[in-house]
């Protein structure tokens, strides 16, 4: 089980800010792929991975970041802090 | 050394004040604020922030150590609003000592930079015009690699 978190844009394009799923994935992508099967929100919200962020267990990752001991992902879109 | 990621305004005054008095051995003091802009040509009606609380304050502390370990700093101090906030209010606070001015105004400025584009927060912004969230600029990227 893995806590997935979203934020700003793609929070409102899913739906909701939180949820716990159960995934085999390994890398982030492969989760990305799973989530997009899950509805149109969620499809919108993936369409351009170019502007996706993402944290593993509150650490920076990328797509290809190991998300195989991961307690709690979040997907965000670039940060605009300050 | 604070570090506060609050809902509740500052007092740009108050921060600055309490901060000098508590670093007399800083000859220098840098202090940035960020306020909400309003713009004559698409006046805001308001901005609504929104943070990753647990990473944002990690984050925050982890640009701190760096600036630490880079600059003969004495102290720094950052505040961070999140929430509804009118034009004209203090979104964000930098304030850093250190012996001397070139290294607080560097860490400072280097705080910033990082708080623009790598601390998890996202702005949106209701104006007359519509609602729409805050893009991120290339030029920020641009700033980050300055301090390679």
């Amino acid at each position: 089980m893995v806590k997935v978190l979203y934020f700003s844009w793609i929070r409102e394009r899913i739906g909701h800010s939180m949820e716990t799923i159960e995934t085999d994935a390994k890398k982030v992508n492969d989760l990305i792929q799973e989530l997009k099967t899950k509805g149109d929100g969620y499809n919108f919200a993936f369409s351009k991975p170019s502007v996706i962020c993402v944290a593993i267990d509150q650490e920076l990752g990328d797509m290809n970041s190991d998300i195989s001991k991961a307690n709690e992902i979040a997907f965000f879109p670039p940060m605009t802090g300050g | 050394m604070r570090v506060s990621i609050q809902q509740k305004p500052f007092s740009l005054t108050n921060e600055l004040e309490s901060f000098t008095a508590a670093n007399t051995a800083a000859g220098a003091v840098v202090s940035f604020t960020g306020i909400v802009r309003s713009e004559p040509e698409n006046p805001l009606e308001y901005m609504l922030i929104e943070h990753y609380p647990g990473m944002t304050e990690k984050t925050i502390i982890k640009f701190m150590e760096k600036a630490a370990a880079r600059w003969n700093l004495k102290d720094y101090l950052i505040i961070h609003r999140f929430g509804k906030l009118n034009p004209g209010e203090n979104i964000v606070l930098v304030v850093t000592s250190s012996k001397h001015r070139r290294d607080a105004f560097d860490a400072a400025d280097y705080l910033m930079d990082y708080l623009k584009s790598r601390a998890p927060f996202w702005k949106k912004e209701v104006s007359e015009k519509g609602v729409g969230w805050v893009e991120s600029k290339p030029s920020d990227e641009i700033a980050l690699k300055r301090w390679k």
